[in-house]
């Protein structure tokens, strides 16, 4: 395919990801999307023209070579293909299915603006997945000579913490992850479904790092079990934050604490983590209501509606205060949901949560909503329409609002500055208020994706790399 | 990793267990809890902690026998291990040196509980009473060791088989009647918390509950052990697991404490008929 002309290249159809038949998958949790064949994904990366100002590259939080992975693919040369895309990005198989690629590489991809773009993000799952099966996989392991006498601890096995871990090994620094939970993988474990990520790719990634040399503690608190300042005194050189945002935010709405109201956090840790779909062969239960609302229409509340589907209720329903056009979930999800038979309330916004004697709930209190003038950040601003509020059954109901930071770790250390939302303020090299403490990832912006915690965490690596390589000249 | 070191039948269904947790027990003080899982199939549940040797590095911790999980523990010997233990979690009790006495009342697995509480009072320089009710003389647990911390101590029984026959509540009026009392916490079931609080709301002595919520992940992630106190939504878990007693709808806590209860039953279905006696 390498001779073709870029004319034929943009009238190549794009290939669509083959899914499962929504009406077998949501009775499971197995994964949705079915992977590219290698003719498939060799067809689709000839659509790359290899343009001249890849603005894909810049589109993508942690700049990709993109053009260069997928060239190596359309040549069958997997081996480079996989190399070029673990050169910039750690967690391959990961962002493959979980970045918000519609609204980075893709986004801008030139072929696009005449055809539809390539599909980067399928291509970079096929690659990881076709490295990892055919043991491709580079090993960064660094060299003894490479091995630096710097230790490094990083609280949190999440996006961040995973990354930070991959950049810092890599030039050879001792790493430790510590995790709280009793599974590596933060959020990707237990925030986002198997049939979207399943556990097996966050472990193999996992493994990746441990092979690297990275050491991983389970159960340890940070900023509990062990204080920020009694990882200095065991002989850290620096930490690095990567506990993600923590609190869920609730809706301060009467009758948010009735029994069938959850965080969507809850939600997913009891499925994800705690394996209640699997009840009572796990012991965590999870009661899924008949008529489940989910509020909110992010990647998030798409997780907890798809999962809610799994249980077959009656019914499962979105409700947004904006518009379709406003939901911040993925292109994919949003359809993914909708194929599964998930209802969208769109311009609607809960008032009140109503429940019967015994607290449990069983209706809401929703009322009607019109977009007006654009807010700060360009979203037409939701307002309510007087008097048009009405109820709507409802036993379950999962807020996926976003999240509040947790204050643990700052709240324990002194010296570490947050802004007024309590957020932990970094400078230019992921630097906090702490001299040798780092942060990325959703603790210093309250919530965001996968890969723009990991466009942090690079930040981060680079940040400490600097910090510890001053400290040894001074040494 | 977490392995028990030593075990001992305190009462009917109750084992107080050493549980090696070298980090914890080196960090942890009054009042905070740990997170407890058994096994892969487990489910993660919050304990508290009734002392700790931080050179030794273990944890002393009492479980009575009710769920699926509790069940599992009492049937576990020296040498298990538990799959995973973290801790210590929560905001240490809201100790002082304070003008009058103290009172800790304990209830069940709470005369434990109170014990790291009432060493650290003492530590303080306060005068400390402990007050442990039970069902029955043999249902009493941690009453002796209790004892070693406090300057006095009452028992209370509901059938008076020891002590004062009826509630902690009428050990801590009596107390209440004799002393200057400044300080009370309370910790076990939600209906002996709720009348301490009703017993001491009138004088405005500051009352404090542990509120044993609902929990899954402990670390403030989930917001499963949401609970309301002063009109505001807590999370037990980081904000607490010590609340202002008086300000505590104990009301909804118990409603959602119950609201796993079917498929508790289910879970515990394994030891419906089975004999405890020769643990």
């Amino acid at each position: 395919m390498a001779d073709l002309k870029t004319k034929d290249r943009m009238k190549i159809k794009r290939t669509e990801m083959p899914l499962r038949d929504p009406e077998v998958r949501k009775h499971d949790f197995d994964e949705v999307p079915v992977g590219f064949t290698m003719e498939e994904a060799v067809l689709e990366a000839s659509r790359c023209i290899d343009c001249g100002k890849p603005h894909c590259v810049e589109g993508c939080p942690v700049n990709i070579n993109i053009p260069g992975f997928l060239k190596a693919l359309e040549k069958g040369d997997m081996q480079s293909s996989i190399n070029i895309l673990m050169n910039t990005n750690q967690l391959p198989s990961i962002c493959g299915r979980v970045c918000p690629q519609d609204q980075q590489c893709e986004l801008v991809c030139i072929v696009g603006k005449k055809n539809k773009p390539v599909s980067i993000g399928n291509l970079e799952r096929f690659v990881a997945d076709y490295a990892m099966e055919h043991n491709l996989i580079p090993d960064f392991t660094p060299t003894e000579a490479m091995e630096v006498d710097q230790k490094i601890a990083i609280a949190g096995s999440g996006p961040a913490g995973l990354t930070v871990a991959a950049e810092l090994r890599k030039l050879g620094y001792k790493v430790k992850i510590f995790e709280a939970l009793h599974k590596p993988g933060g959020v990707l474990f237990y925030g986002i479904p198997r049939f979207r990520l399943p556990a097996q790719v966050i472990d193999n990634e996992i493994n990746n790092l441990k092979k690297m040399g990275v050491e991983v503690e389970l159960n340890a608190l940070i900023g509990r079990t062990y204080t920020v300042d009694a990882l200095f005194e065991e002989g850290y050189d620096a930490v690095m934050i990567g506990t993600g945002a923590g609190l869920p935010k609730m809706l301060g709405l009467p009758g948010e604490n009735l029994k069938g109201v959850f965080a969507a956090n809850e939600f997913l840790t009891r499925v994800n983590l705690m394996r209640a779909d699997k009840f009572p062969e796990y012991i965590t239960p999870v009661i899924v209501g008949k008529d489940v609302v989910i509020i909110g229409a992010g990647n998030t509340a798409m997780d907890a509606a798809r999962t809610a589907m799994r249980f077959e209720p009656n019914s499962v329903t979105i409700v947004y205060r904006r518009s379709r056009d406003e939901a911040p979930a993925r292109t994919e999800e949003l359809l993914h949901a909708e194929q599964e038979g998930v209802k969208f309330l769109f311009l609607n916004n809960p008032v009140e949560l109503i429940g019967d004697e015994e607290y449990n709930l069983k209706e809401m209190k929703v009322i009607k909503m019109e977009l007006g003038e654009p807010d700060e950040g360009g979203r037409r601003r939701p307002i309510a329409i007087k008097g048009s509020e009405y109820n709507i059954k409802c036993d379950m109901m999962v807020s996926a609002l976003g999240f509040g930071v947790n204050p643990l770790i700052t709240s324990t250390t002194k010296g570490i500055d947050v802004n007024s939302w309590g957020a932990i303020v970094v400078d230019e090299n992921g630097m906090t208020t702490k001299e040798g403490v780092f942060a990325a990832g959703d603790i210093i912006t309250g919530g965001s994706t996968v890969i723009m915690a990991m466009g942090q965490a690079k930040t981060a690596a680079k940040g400490i790399d600097r910090y510890l390589k001053a400290k040894r000249e001074v040494k | 990793m977490y392995k028990i070191l030593k075990r001992k039948v305190i009462a009917a269904k109750t084992v107080m267990l050493h549980v090696e947790a070298p980090a914890v027990a080196k960090s942890i003080q009054q009042g905070q809890f740990i997170m407890l899982k058994l096994n892969e199939y487990g489910e993660r549940i919050p304990i508290s902690i009734s002392g700790w040797n931080r050179e030794e590095g273990w944890l002393r911790i009492v479980i009575m026998g009710a769920g699926r999980t509790s069940n599992e523990i009492l049937l576990m010997q020296e040498g298990d291990e538990f799959e995973s233990l973290v801790g210590p979690l929560g905001t240490p009790s809201h100790v002082g040196k304070f003008d009058g006495t103290c009172v800790l009342l304990g209830g069940g697995y709470g005369a434990g509980a109170i014990i790291p509480v009432a060493q650290k009072l003492k530590e303080l320089g306060n005068r400390v009473i402990g007050v442990v009710g039970a069902r029955n003389k043999d249902l009493l647990v941690m009453h002796n060791e209790l004892k070693e911390e406090v300057d006095a101590l009452y028992i209370t029984t509901n059938d008076g088989s020891e002590g004062i026959k009826g509630f902690v509540t009428n050990a801590l009026s009596s107390i209440m009647e004799k002393e200057n009392v400044a300080w009370v916490m309370g910790v076990g079931p939600v209906p002996m918390m709720k009348a301490i609080a009703d017993m001491t709301r009138a004088d405005k002595i500051p009352t404090y509950a542990s509120l044993n919520a609902i929990m899954v992940d402990g670390t403030g992630m989930c917001g499963a052990c949401r609970v309301t106190v002063g009109g505001e939504t807590k999370f037990a878990c980081i904000h607490g697991p010590d609340f202002n007693a008086h300000e505590t709808n104990f009301e909804e806590l118990m409603l959602r404490q119950g609201a796993y209860k079917e498929p508790e039953a289910i879970a515990n279905e394994k030891f419906k008929d089975f004999d405890f006696s020769k643990i």
